[in-house]
């Protein structure tokens, strides 16, 4: 197992506080499987490696998102998602469900993907197109472009794009 | 009695398999680790993490809505 392990890459391309737990809690898990992690940061994705994490999430145009409300599950109509302050206010609700139902932040989960040897990659293309250097991230990250990934995923038993 | 015991109890999907991982660190080869969950999903986890890992699933079972694996490190 040690000497070759299988491996996953992932392509990580939103950073909404609902789409950012995905990769994490399969690059941590797969890596506590044993397996070599890469993961790919691009687009709306890189800000998930930033210093400080400040993750919301819309209601808008996600009729999917029924958030469970006094024994009913309760969506937001468009028209109201669109109003200032109630991605916010949608947000807050999440975060606070989350800690009732114990499930972890993403500041933890990537975190524990630091710790586990993760392999982490800022699309350079993605930092300058956003103004951002591997300064403003949390130290791990290496840059890398497209030709990096494809060598990465040409060699990995799973590959995932999120 | 397991080498070590650890209480995942309230934790959701993935925490009880991470700190699962990180437990079994301070098990010798060949000892055992206990873990409680009462995440439902742990079952199929813990399942899935041994055949993986290679470590050996060697009991479960659950009471009172408490889930419980011995799991013997490889």
């Amino acid at each position: 197992m040690a000497e070759n392990p299988k491996r996953m890459s992932m392509i990580v391309t939103k950073g909404t506080l609902d789409w950012a737990y995905p990769p994490f809690i399969l690059a941590t898990t797969a890596a506590a499987m044993g397996l070599d992690v890469t993961m790919f940061f691009t687009f709306y994705g890189l800000p998930l490696l930033l210093k400080k994490l400040d993750l919301e999430l819309s209601t808008l145009g996600n009729p999917a998102m029924k958030m469970p409300m006094a024994g009913m599950h309760m969506a937001l109509p468009n028209l109201m998602a669109a109003l200032p302050g109630v991605d916010a206010a949608a947000s807050a609700m999440m975060k606070n469900l989350m800690k009732k139902k114990n499930v972890p932040t993403i500041e933890a989960l990537r975190e524990i993907a630091v710790e586990s040897g993760v392999r982490l990659i800022a699309c350079q293309m993605t930092m300058d197109l956003f103004e951002y250097t591997l300064e403003d991230m949390i130290s791990g990250p290496e840059p890398g472009g497209a030709a990096t990934y494809i060598e990465v995923a040409s060699n990995a038993d799973i590959n995932l794009f999120i | 009695m397991a080498d070590v015991l650890l209480d995942a109890k309230g934790l959701n999907c993935p925490l009880p398999i991470l700190k699962a991982k990180k437990a079994l660190l301070g098990v010798p080869d060949g000892g055992t680790l206990e873990v409680l969950a009462t995440d439902k999903g742990a079952v199929k986890d813990f399942e899935a993490f041994c055949r993986t890992t290679g470590h050996e699933l060697v009991a479960q079972g659950e009471e009172t809505g408490v889930f419980r694996f011995l799991i013997r490190k490889k």
